[in-house]
């Protein structure tokens, strides 16, 4: 696994530092490679923008911060506005499609969106928005084993919410499998309805 | 001796350095913390208040530093392993009980996350810059050891071999960490309890009527008794002679001092811990602590590439300094970088030891962040020249 | 020679005589009050610790034969409270004074008796900071001369028993260096209680204030305690504020129960983690 930069951002609630927890076990304890992850603190994390950076890679992280995330998912329009921009050239663009509307894209950027929150709450529980998105993270990047994962998963959630969580992953997943990257110039030719929050 | 089973939580985890150091406390057998919120050490206290009652053992969150910096001291008095947490504002309130923990040669442990200062500073942010504070904030002279950990992991291990130091030295450890690896999250492995080593405390053997609390063996570290044992002993801040007795006299002041140094500064060598890498061929070695090391690591690979001899002392103990280990580099190397989340404070200690035989580099940083690798890289091409 | 043994000489540190308090200094009657209380009330004291700030009065600790700890300024009481909490056993005693405790040490006095640690304070008020040389204290009562209110003082005074009432201590008392008998009979009293007790002790100063205010010798000073005094057992703490040459309210003023610090600690950790609470062991790591 080459050295990737994430970035998981979002608003309070939805997830974000346990999604970054999540993929950071899976890499640092079930796959044998190496993971730091930070977060943003102080009074601007609290209630609104939220967000976590994680490192993964094979030989130890040293450098803590991210500076050009190689994957950047975005769970709200303000974690968007101010993260899309930092994204690596190439870069892979992960949004929750109802909350977001990308734009300023760079050309050569891979954009995969998915309806985490409508997805949670089909699965009648829209706290598991993250797992969802863990799940669909691990489908699109191919960065991290689906098994090391599904482990994080269980290991990470109150054992009461073991099951409804791996399920979320696994849809999740299965949105990812399927999804199609697209570029963000067909993005808005296609003029994909987005929902404001 | 070996850890009690009941305060380690072994397994491999993904947790902060916070966290990781909580846990080492308690795997230490710290049964005791009194502390005070302030960010961002509070979590290693919010993690203790959490745990301990389900080990057996007290939290008690106090009114002030001041207060928790000296009801530690009295709960080791009381028979504990205990210890406090704190930051820059905090810890500048907790330098009386530093030299308190000092002169009365009570084992504890201060945690000290470090953000950016002076005063309010930066909270939520890092700096390296309360080493000097560590070393020399009390009035008076004393010596304490300081361990500054980098990653998660060691601020689990780090915290063991903090706790087991202060025991065999009866000395107030600082454990220096600072914001980036406190709030840093990574894989801490905490091995079974009988794979840790854990130092008792040295409890006297002697028989009430035979004990004297600050009579010295041979190592210049007296044996301890509790409260409630029976010695009826006196401890106290004032000068004071093997009896424990106040004795305000310049040879008594001259004999305890020297002693409080001595049993530091006479085993610096051997406490003394660090990394080393490439020091065979280096003609540059870059000097670095906590997170900071793990920045240099990454301007030390950059310049290794650019086919510079540069090599890496990493400091795990900053104090006492390990001066003979710089003495001696520095008659076979032209230069020393010394990157520091401060404006210039351990690169002073490495000039010192130096002493004109290489080069100083300083690679300043006012704290907030962390360096940029290539910062770091431009001073050492510049002291490779 | 036996018959001429001092009854509270095993309870002193005689190796240390002799003390450094002034002649006509009342932090020694205050000692000798300490030693019958201890006596008459029989406790164990192996289990005893006895813990003083700074000042005059904070060397008490030096004195006693006993586990005796002289801390830091202001700090006697938070050092008390961790040798508590890390040994229950033991019974801890902070002998300090006023300044010590009400200035310095003001927000340690205030949150301990809020948290009802188990603790039997003794407060000497001497009205006075007496080690450094007579400075203006939080107790000095107003126009009194100091060294550092050469003109007299002028902030009001702490009336230290309605203080520490307010703040929750259990047992409250007052006496001066006159009542030794009912000041020895507080502080075994006080030994009987569980929580957080205060007994303050008015004491003179001859050597600072007494002569600064032309307030007269040791002597006079027993005679203005036992003129001026009156026993008001019971009597509202608000009423018992000090002036320079007044009436001064002695008696024991409050003696409620409420549950100690730990007995609540244990109660809401059992409660709340039900099996997963575990008693704290005895804390001797040795």
């Amino acid at each position: 696994m080459q050295l990737t930069e994430i970035r998981v951002a979002g608003f309070g609630g939805q997830g974000v530092i346990l999604s970054a927890i999540v993929l950071g076990k899976a890499a640092s304890i079930y796959q044998g490679a190496f993971a730091t992850m930070t977060q943003n603190f102080g009074p601007e994390a609290r209630g609104g923008a939220c967000s976590a950076q994680l490192i993964v890679s094979d030989s130890p992280v040293l450098y803590p911060y991210v500076s050009q995330p190689d994957i950047l998912v975005v769970m709200s329009q303000e974690a968007s506005n101010r993260f899309v921009s930092e994204l690596k050239d190439g870069g892979t663009l992960i949004v929750e499609q109802d909350l977001v509307r990308v734009s300023e894209l760079k050309g050569n950027v891979k954009v995969y969106s998915v309806p985490a929150t409508r997805i949670a709450e089909e699965l009648g529980k829209r706290m598991v928005l993250n797992s969802v998105m863990v799940g669909f993270f691990t489908a699109v990047t191919h960065l991290l084993e689906p098994d090391a994962v599904r482990k994080a998963v269980a290991d990470s959630v109150p054992a009461s919410f073991r099951d409804l969580n791996l399920k979320a992953f696994e849809r999740g997943f299965e949105y990812g499998a399927t999804a199609q990257a697209v570029s963000p110039q067909s993005l808005e030719d296609a003029g994909v309805a987005y929902a404001q929050e | 001796m070996k850890a009690d089973p009941r305060g380690v939580l072994t397994g491999v985890h993904f947790i902060d350095g916070d966290h990781a150091c909580c846990e080492g406390a308690l795997a230490a057998g710290a049964r005791f913390a009194a502390g005070y919120p302030i960010t961002p050490s509070t979590e290693v206290v919010e993690r203790f208040a959490s745990r301990v009652p389900t080990v057996g053992g007290t939290f008690i969150q106090m009114e002030d530093e001041l207060a928790a910096s000296i009801t530690l001291q009295g709960a080791v008095w009381g028979g504990a392993k205990a210890f406090t947490v704190t930051s820059g504002p905090g810890f500048s309130l907790m330098m009386e009980h530093i030299g308190y923990a000092a002169m009365t040669e009570t084992p504890c442990v201060f945690v000290d996350v470090q953000r950016g200062g002076p005063s309010t500073g930066l909270p939520t942010l890092p700096a390296q810059a309360d080493m000097m504070q560590a070393r020399w904030g009390s009035h008076g002279d004393y010596e304490i050891i300081a361990l500054c950990p980098n990653s998660p992991q060691e601020c689990f291990d780090l915290t063991i071999k903090a706790f087991n130091l202060a025991e065999e030295f009866r000395v107030p450890v600082m454990f220096m960490m600072d914001e980036v690896v406190g709030h840093m999250t990574e894989k801490v492995v905490i091995p079974p309890a009988d794979q840790i080593e854990v130092t008792p405390r040295r409890h006297t053997r002697k028989s009430v009527d035979n004990y004297l609390p600050y009579e010295t063996n041979g190592d210049m570290v007296p044996d301890m008794a509790h409260a409630g044992e029976g010695y009826k002993f006196h401890v106290t801040g004032l000068t004071h002679d093997e009896h424990g007795y106040p004795n305000m006299t310049p040879p008594v002041q001259d004999k305890l001092v020297r002693r409080l140094q001595n049993k530091i500064r006479a085993a610096a060598d051997r406490i003394a811990m660090f990394e080393e890498q490439n020091l065979g061929d280096a003609e540059v070695v870059v000097v670095s602590y906590g997170i900071t090391s793990r920045v240099a690591q990454r301007a030390i690979d950059l310049a290794r590439q650019k086919g510079l001899k540069v090599g890496k002392l990493r400091l795990i103990t900053a104090w006492p300094f390990p001066e003979n280990k710089i003495r001696e580099l520095s008659l076979k190397v032209k230069a020393f970088v010394v990157p520091e989340l401060n404006l210039g404070q351990m690169v002073h200690e490495v000039e010192r030891a130096a002493a004109g035989k290489a080069k100083t580099f300083a690679v300043s940083h006012a704290g907030g962040s962390v360096h940029h690798p290539e910062d770091i890289l431009k001073v050492i091409v510049e002291a490779s020249r | 020679m036996s018959d001429l043994t001092n009854p509270v000489e095993p309870f002193l540190r005689s190796d240390r005589m002799p003390h450094i308090w002034c002649p006509g200094c009342g932090i020694g009657t205050t000692v000798n009050c300490f030693a019958r209380a201890l006596i008459e009330s029989k406790i164990d004291l192996e289990h005893l610790a006895l813990v003083s700030g700074i000042g005059c009065t904070g060397r008490v600790a030096g004195y006693v034969k006993l586990d005796s700890f002289h801390t830091t300024h202001g700090r006697a009481i938070p050092f008390a409270t961790g040798l508590k909490l890390a040994n229950p056993k033991l019974n801890v005693v902070v002998y300090s004074g006023d300044g010590d405790l009400s200035a310095i040490g003001g927000n340690h006095l205030i949150h301990a008796a809020r948290r009802n640690i188990d603790l039997k304070v003794i407060c000497v008020n001497n009205l006075i900071y007496a080690m450094t040389g007579g400075q203006t204290a939080p107790t000095t009562p107003g126009h009194a001369i100091t060294s550092t209110s050469p003109y007299g003082t002028c902030e009001p005074a702490f009336n230290l028993p309605h203080l520490v009432e307010a703040a929750g201590a259990v047992y409250v008392a007052r006496w001066t260096t006159f009542h030794v008998r009912q000041l020895a009979r507080s502080i075994a009293e006080a030994f009987q209680k569980k929580g957080f007790s205060f007994i303050e002790v008015i004491s003179p100063c001859p050597t600072l204030y007494q002569r600064r205010n032309k307030l007269g010798d040791g002597l006079d000073t027993m005679k203005y305690y036992k003129e001026k005094s009156k026993v008001r057992h019971g009597a509202p703490t608000s009423e018992a504020g000090l002036t320079m040459t007044g009436e001064i309210v002695v008696g024991k003023f409050v003696d409620r129960d409420r549950p100690d610090y730990q007995t609540l600690v244990r109660a809401q950790l059992a409660e709340s983690l039900g099996d997963r609470f575990v008693e704290q062991a005895e804390m001797v790591c040795s």
